[in-house]
Order: C-alpha cells, then sequence, then structure tokens
C-alpha cells in the first residue's frame, strides 16, 4: 500500500475539521412519517443506514427534513423522511405500483436509475412526464425485467443533491447466483449546506472557486529543484498557455461538500457488521451529485461481481473508482475485528468512510488521503505516443469507412457495408458547434483504450478496477448483431464561463437523437473536456465494447475518462423520449443532456 | 456605431490580440507532435519518448507517411486543441435528430417546453476588483464590473472612480451589451459616462474586448468615440501569482490614449497616462480578500506638460490597502 495507514484522521485544521468530517450524529433528525418510526430499522434511519421496503406496492413521500450534518441545520428534500431514502428490495418479474405523494412547495419526481421501463414511468419531468405536483400523488407501474443493484432518485432541479436518493434493488427470480451470507447497501453521497443554485451561481463567476489545490509559486520552486528551470517551466506550459488548471479534478471540494456513507458523515463512521467467516456482499451505490469517490478497504480484497445491477466475471481488485448513478456489488470476506470502508473523492480533499466490523462501535484504522496529482498530457491530448497512434491511423481502410460511416449517417445507414461497423471509427469528427465560445478544448488525437483508472490511481500500487476488468456474464451476449449505424457524440465544455455541453451544444441548443425502435446502434462518446463524465443513458442498456469492437460489459452509466473516446451498443427496445446526460448533477444541470426519440 | 463596426472592431482587436498567440499556440501544438516541445515535459513523457524510439526507427516511413496525411487531409486546420474555425466538413450537430425539435416530433410533452436547465437561466454577479484607500491622499478608488445574463450573452457594466474628502471627484462608467466571442473571450458594445467634478462631462460609444488571454492574463481593451470626434483607447491587464492558496499578488497595469485634447479635463493628445500596481491579498475566501498594495502613475506627453503647468506631479508612487470582493 502506497500511503501508511495510520491512526488518526488526516490532518485539517479545527474549523474545517468539522465541516469536513462533520458531526458524529449528523443525519436527518426529525422525520415526518410516523408511518416508518414502527419498526427497528427506522431508528436507524437517523444513524443513516435506510429502512427497507419491500413487497408490490409501495408508498413514498416525499417532503422536507431538518437534517445537521456540519453543526448547521438546514432543511433537505427527503423521502420518507430518511437520508438515504428507504431501500427498495423488490422482485424482479413482478408488477410493482409505487406510490409517490409530493409534500413539498414544488414539483418532484422520482426516476429509476438503470430500470427498463415504459417511458411514461421513468420519471424526468418534462421528457417522460409532467412531474409530480405539490400535494399530487403519481402512480409508478411497471414490471421489473431485470434484477441486481440499482437506486432511484429525484430528477427534479437540484433535488437530488439535497437528499432525495435510495437504493433499489431488484432480486432475481431464478436463482441469485451471487452467493453471500450478508447483504449491505453502502450508499455513497455528499452534501452541501449551501443552495445548491448558490453553489453553482458561484461557479458560473469563478469555475475554480472551490479549488484549494491548485498550482503555486513554492509548487513551481519545488519542481525546479527536483527537475530543473527548464523541465519545471515545460510542465506548466502547455497548462498555461491553453488556460487550463492541472488540478481541475472537481468542482465541489470539501470547501463545499461533506462526503457520507450512508448517510452518515465520516465522525458518525457508518457501521456494517458481519460475522468472522462470512461472504459478505457490499452494494456500493454512488448517489453523489458532485463526486467521484474512489474506495477501498484496506486489508480486504474486494471481488466485483456486479456492475450497474448486471452480474459480471468476478475480477478481484483493492480498489475501484466510480461515478455519480454508477453502481458496484463486491463480495469481502472479513476475517478481523474491524475494517474502514474509505471512499476518499476524486480530487483528494475529504472522504467518507465508515466501519465493517464484527461489533458495532469498532474502529479500524482510516488511511491518509492520497496526495493531488496533476493531469497527465495524456489527459489532455489523448494517445502521446505515436507508435499506438501510427498503428491507429495507419489503417487507411479503416479510416476510409470511418469517413463514410460520419458521411452517411444522416441518411439512414450504408447496409451495403456492414463490415465499416464491425469496429468502431477512429476518426475524429469534431462538431461544426465545437468550436465556439462552449467549448475550451478539443482532441484530435483520443485515446480508446479502457484500461487506465484513472488520474491520481495510475501506478499506485493498489490494483485497481478499470473498464477492460469488466465481463458481463449474461445481457451483453443476447445481442450480437453489428450495428446499423454508428452515431458520434462529444462532450464538451469551457471551465472558465462553467458551461457543459455535448458538440459544445447546451440542452436548450440542442435537438433530440432519434432512434428507431429495436435498432442496434453503435454510439461514440469522445470526452474533449480534462473531467471524467459519467454519462447516463435512460431507458436502454450501454454496453460498452473495446477498441476492437468487442462487447465487454453491459452499463447504464459509463464514465468517460478525459481525451477518451469510448464506444457502446445499444438497442432501444421501448418508445419513447428519454434522458441522456451527465450525471455530474451540475454538468448536467449545465446542459451536458441530451433527449432521446425512440420512434 | 453599427453592429457591424462593433464586429469589425472586435475582430480587428481580437485578431491583433490572438492571432499571434493562436499561431503561437498552433505551432507549439504541432512541434508537440513531433514532441520535441515535450520530451521533458515530465517522467512520464521521458518514459514514453524512451519507449517511443525502437518504434520510430521501425516504422519510420510509415510515421511519416501517416503524418503527412493526417496534417494535409480532412484534419487540416482541425489539429489545434482551442480556437480556430470549424472546417468545412465539420460534423452537424444535429444530424441524429430526423428533423424533431425537443418540443416537436413523436411522444414530445404537450405544452411549451417545461424542461429548462440553468444553461436557459440567467445569472448575475457583482466584482469588486479594487475598492482601496490611499492613506497619503486621502483618497479612496473603486473599481468594480457587475453583469447579468446568461452564459453567452450578458449586461455589463464597469465603474471605475475616485473618492476625496467625501464626494466623487471623478467616475468613469461602461454600460455594455456582452457577447461571447470565443472561449475565453467576450466582445462588448455600449456607452460610457464620464463624471468629472472638476472638468467636463464626457459621453462615448464604447466597444471592448475583454477576457482571459494565454498563460492566464485577465485582458480588458476599450476604445471609444465620443463627441466632436473624441476618440480614446484603454488597455489593462492582470496576472496573479499564487504563493499558496490563499495568499496572492496581483500584477495590474493599465495604459490610457487620447486621440484629442481635452483641456477642462487636463487631458493632452497622445498617450495620457499609465499605472502599475502590486497587490498582495489574502483571500479569507475566494469572495473576500483584503489587500495591501504599491502602485505607481505616471503621466505621459502633452498630459504631463499640462501637469507641470499646474505644478502638479507627473509621476507618483502609492501605498494602498484595499479589499478585493466579489458577491
Amino acid at each position: 500500500m502506497k500511503s501508511p495507514e495510520s491512526e488518526t484522521l488526516h490532518p485539517i485544521r479545527l474549523s474545517r475539521r468539522r465541516f469536513v468530517q462533520g458531526l458524529a450524529a449528523g443525519g436527518v433528525i426529525a422525520s415526518t412519517p410516523s408511518m416508518l418510526q414502527a419498526n427497528e430499522q427506522s431508528r436507524q434511519t437517523i444513524r443513516g443506514t435506510a429502512p427497507e421496503l419491500s413487497g408490490k406496492v409501495i408508498e413514498l413521500e416525499v417532503a422536507q427534513s431538518p437534517v445537521n450534518f456540519t453543526g448547521s441545520s438546514r432543511l433537505a428534500t427527503t423521502i420518507n423522511g430518511s437520508i438515504p431514502a428507504p431501500t427498495l428490495r423488490l422482485r424482479e418479474g413482478d408488477e410493482v405500483i409505487i406510490k409517490v405523494t409530493n409534500r413539498l412547495s414544488v414539483p418532484t419526481s422520482i426516476h429509476w436509475h438503470g430500470i427498463i421501463l415504459p417511458y411514461q414511468m421513468d420519471g424526468v419531468p418534462g421528457i417522460s412526464f409532467k412531474g409530480i405536483a405539490p400535494g399530487e400523488t403519481f402512480t409508478y407501474q411497471f414490471k421489473l425485467q431485470q434484477s441486481g443493484t440499482y437506486w432511484y432518485h429525484s430528477h427534479s432541479g437540484f433535488q437530488e443533491m439535497t437528499g432525495m436518493y435510495g437504493a433499489l434493488i431488484i432480486e432475481p427470480r431464478s436463482k441469485e447466483i451471487i452467493q453471500a451470507d450478508r447483504d449491505h447497501v453502502v450508499l455513497l453521497s455528499d452534501w452541501t449546506d449551501d443552495d445548491p443554485m448558490a453553489v453553482f451561481g458561484k461557479l458560473k463567476v469563478q469555475g475554480d472557486i472551490y479549488n484549494f489545490n491548485q498550482p503555486t509559486v513554492s509548487d513551481f520552486f519545488k519542481d525546479v529543484s527536483t527537475l530543473g528551470v527548464s523541465a519545471a517551466l515545460d510542465k506548466r506550459q502547455m497548462w498555461n498557455q491553453m488556460r487550463m488548471s492541472p488540478t481541475d479534478l472537481a468542482d465541489l471540494s470539501s470547501s463545499a461538500i461533506t462526503y457520507l456513507m450512508n448517510g452518515t458523515t465520516p465522525a458518525g463512521n457508518w457501521a456494517g457488521t458481519f460475522k468472522p467467516g462470512e461472504r459478505v456482499r457490499l452494494r456500493y451505490i454512488n448517489g453523489s451529485s458532485n463526486t467521484f469517490y474512489d474506495v477501498r478497504i484496506p486489508g480486504l480484497k474486494m471481488s466485483v461481481v456486479q456492475a450497474d445491477g448486471q452480474n459480471v466475471k468476478p475480477v478481484s481488485v483493492d480498489e475501484f473508482r466510480f461515478g455519480p448513478g454508477e453502481t458496484y456489488d463486491v463480495i469481502v470476506e472479513p476475517k478481523q475485528q474491524a475494517y474502514t470502508v474509505f471512499a476518499q473523492s476524486m480530487d483528494r480533499t475529504g472522504f467518507a468512510r465508515g466501519t465493517l466490523s464484527v461489533a458495532a462501535g469498532l474502529t479500524a484504522p482510516v488511511p491518509k488521503l492520497d496526495p493531488v496529482e496533476w493531469l497527465a498530457m495524456k489527459d489532455m491530448m489523448g494517445k502521446m505516443d505515436h507508435g499506438s497512434m501510427a498503428k491507429d491511423t495507419m489503417d487507411h481502410g479503416s479510416m476510409n469507412h470511418g469517413g463514410m460511416a460520419m458521411d452517411h449517417s444522416k441518411h439512414g445507414m450504408m447496409q451495403s457495408d456492414k463490415n465499416a461497423l464491425a469496429k468502431p471509427s477512429q476518426k475524429v469528427n469534431h462538431a461544426k458547434t465545437e468550436y465556439g465560445p462552449s467549448v475550451d478544448m478539443r482532441v484530435d488525437m483520443p485515446r480508446t483504450n479502457l484500461d487506465d483508472p484513472g488520474i491520481g490511481l495510475r501506478d499506485n500500487g493498489r490494483h485497481v478496477l478499470t473498464l477492460a476488468d469488466l465481463h458481463s456474464l449474461d445481457g451483453i451476449i443476447d445481442d450480437q448483431r453489428t450495428p446499423v449505424r454508428e452515431i458520434e457524440l462529444h462532450l464538451t465544455g469551457n471551465m472558465e464561463r462553467y458551461s457543459w455541453s455535448i458538440d459544445g451544444l447546451e440542452f436548450g441548443e440542442s435537438t433530440p437523437v432519434a432512434m428507431k425502435q429495436g435498432e442496434r446502434i453503435r454510439i461514440i462518446l469522445q470526452n474533449d473536456t480534462m473531467m471524467t463524465h459519467p454519462m447516463h443513458l435512460h431507458g436502454m442498456w450501454s454496453d460498452l465494447e473495446s477498441d476492437d469492437g468487442t462487447l465487454r460489459v453491459r452499463r447504464h452509466t459509463i464514465q468517460v475518462q478525459p481525451a477518451q473516446r469510448i464506444s457502446f451498443l445499444t438497442t432501444p427496445h421501448d418508445l419513447g423520449r428519454w434522458a441522456w446526460h451527465c450525471h455530474l448533477l451540475f454538468h448536467m444541470d449545465a446542459g451536458m443532456f441530451r433527449e432521446v426519440v425512440v420512434s | 456605431m453599427k453592429i457591424t463596426q462593433h464586429i469589425t472592431f472586435a475582430i480587428t482587436l481580437s485578431t491583433i490580440i490572438s492571432a499571434p498567440m493562436a499561431s503561437a499556440q498552433e505551432h507549439d501544438m504541432h512541434s508537440g507532435h513531433d514532441m520535441s516541445g515535450m520530451q521533458s515535459a515530465n517522467k512520464e513523457m521521458d518514459h514514453s519518448d524512451h519507449d517511443m524510439s525502437p518504434m520510430q526507427s521501425s516504422n519510420k516511413e510509415m510515421d511519416h507517411s501517416n503524418m503527412t496525411g493526417m496534417d494535409h487531409g480532412s484534419m487540416t486546420g482541425s489539429m489545434q486543441p482551442q480556437g480556430g474555425d470549424a472546417p468545412i466538413n465539420a460534423r452537424d450537430p444535429h444530424a441524429y435528430s430526423s428533423g424533431f425539435t425537443l418540443s416537436q416530433g413523436p411522444y414530445s410533452q404537450a405544452g411549451p417546453r417545461q424542461l429548462k436547465l440553468a444553461d436557459e437561466h440567467s445569472f448575475w454577479a457583482v466584482l469588486g476588483d479594487r475598492l482601496e484607500y490611499d492613506p497619503d491622499s486621502e483618497s479612496t478608488v473603486f473599481d468594480l464590473q457587475s453583469w447579468y445574463g446568461t452564459t453567452f450573452h450578458r449586461l455589463v457594466i464597469k465603474a471605475e472612480g475616485d473618492i476625496a474628502d467625501g464626494s466623487l471627484e471623478e467616475m468613469q462608467a461602461d454600460v455594455l451589451y456582452s457577447q461571447a466571442l470565443d472561449g475565453y473571450f467576450d466582445t462588448q458594445l455600449g456607452v460610457r459616462l464620464d463624471q468629472n467634478e472638476k472638468g467636463t462631462d464626457r459621453q462615448w460609444l464604447a466597444v471592448s474586448l475583454q477576457g482571459l488571454a494565454p498563460y492566464w492574463f485577465e485582458v480588458d481593451i476599450s476604445a471609444y468615440l465620443g463627441e466632436d470626434a473624441r476618440t480614446a483607447l484603454a488597455m489593462e491587464a492582470e496576472y496573479e501569482l499564487l504563493f499558496t492558496q490563499r495568499l496572492v499578488l496581483q500584477s495590474r497595469a493599465e495604459l490610457s490614449a487620447y486621440g484629442k485634447e481635452d483641456l477642462d479635463n487636463g487631458i493632452g493628445a497622445g498617450l495620457t497616462n499609465g499605472e502599475i500596481g502590486m497587490r498582495l491579498r489574502y483571500e479569507v475566501s475566494r469572495q473576500f480578500a483584503p489587500y495591501l498594495g504599491i502602485e505607481w502613475r505616471r503621466s505621459f506627453a502633452d498630459t504631463a506638460d499640462l501637469i507641470r503647468k499646474t505644478s502638479g506631479t507627473v509621476e507618483d508612487t502609492e501605498f494602498v490597502v484595499g479589499l478585493k470582493f466579489w458577491f
């Protein structure tokens, strides 16, 4: 392990400490609905672990509840008065009815993240339905066609960021192939005491307002002494010339947010119990609005068995990174008394933390935060070595075909040359609208490899999960058709203006992406920004493939790293309009959002 | 001034400012492909460079043909990571829509479009770059800017002035419509209103180019056209050095020129005055930062002569205390 474990928490100045660590007793301090207060689990709600609801008929109530995570009392938006919202444990094949009553003074909604259902039940106001008006009850009704770990959250304004998220577990109809003696939901989220819209407004004025790891004069002199003057200058040259920050790793840092595990602050130390020798299944859900988490349990290997609810070939890792919207199920076999579940934020300004132990109240050492690492040249420029570039672009055949595929994409598609679509095209096609004020950079030589754990995790001495490690066991193999066409979209932004978009067009300027029901389509997402974006396509699966066209893993949310070009296949099986967006809530709201029409 | 003139002027200005930078950038980018400029960038680069050399020698010919193909193929002109013009064959971002829009086409919600995100909202801010007191002259200087609008279209008000003995000695206020020009620069068109307690008030048409230049220089360049064919030019640049995350040194330079003398206001034709200042601030928060500063000011040419005639000071160095803030 790279960083030494320490008994004490990362040293932080006292005033900040309480903010970052949160209150030990932080959480919902007065939840309203009495129906939940009846059983023992609901008393734990206050500490964080969500109560569980199951059956075919579920009733949920959205209301404001006071919370106190940092020493300041605030109003949260909650479902049934808890953060996280109740864990729904449903059964594959069941037709479920979920009645959601809005007790807020503004409209609300609930989106079932990753669930295949009719578009009217998808819960995106303005796209799938009108939203749930104050005082109204909306009845969601759909048949569960899948199993695994999912989650649900509000899709209205910034309600998700103020507390509206919960786990959704669907038990398989047939036998569960993942054998475990015990099961814990580990839902990671983030909380801000400020009004999210005010926070967003501040980022509009100063995009780096929350970044306190910016390059300084003393960093420069440190580099001068270790690397020499010219190397120290060279290291900064490109960044300064392009007006980009090498430490722009997150829009919101611990100076604005408190990191939560199952609604519990790091000081609160969420506790999950086990008996030694048990196989424990941890259902990790990233329900945060702004935070990529790097998760590990010092002393324990995690066997990843499910990604986004889909079973994968088990892969044993020390650590994984996941962004808002993604889920991973892992199996651990703890033998000691206590282990720390450690989830540091990607920008290394804070962490969520809990303890797995044989009895509540035990603690284990909490690791230090890893140092902040500068984004590398490959995060800005993509492919940096000529060898691989030459290899990829030398193939004139595939280059030409790629070009053709693009040219013809508007007309329907070329049935004649199917081989051209056997592999994702490598030729970069920037949109016309990527040359305007909404875009601060474009990548001309993107990297297409999937085996990069990402900035801050490269060569850290731990085995970190990458997308290349994931192989679906089922689902993805159901549809081996060659795609009939290719859709290329570029993820774009301008950090200085705090604008986020796709192809340089924010949502309001965009037109929908039209798909035909049942067709097999390849989607290429190229990230022309220096941040990682978890892209979530509603209503259909995203079957990730490698750059040689081999299907890998079925996801509902795929993170695209800076200067990376990934491709996935999808089959839009359900008619209607669907949302497609970056699941970093502020990026979504800034306009990194598309509508999809399946007709 | 008509819009077309505004645009022409803005383009001229931006060309003057960004052309050498853009070409330098392009050049660097290309040299970047050669890796010559990057080899020593960091260890990682050095490493890949090592890996590369055998490959390069084995693929030498292919590399060359390939690079040539790329540079002169359809990507010509686009191999520049920022700015630039879209090549003719650039992708149409609406090509996948089948003619549908957010409010029209199958399965769209009835009525006016309901889902509007922050890109369609207006925001506002008030930024106090300088609010400072000079104990020697017992005067207060303010330099404020505020804006209201969306990401790319804003109303901008810039106000700068002196207060001495409790009254406003002079103030210049620019009221501008601001439109994003490229990723980092805005063009602005509007009016400038001067108030001079001891002189004559003036009104001007104003056109500005404001933004962030490569290497993090905040730049604001304005040209003015007033009554009686008066013209003026003002340039301002700022650069910040972070000693720590909170201790920041701001360097600042300002230069003004007038086309015609304005004796009422003590202004001669030509270069009139310049300022260079350094301000060391401590950011209690990013929005609230008190500072100490030193500023050197000088009047030039005819303006300096006018001042000498009234036995005023042509050159001056001042210490200031102030506050930088925004909300």
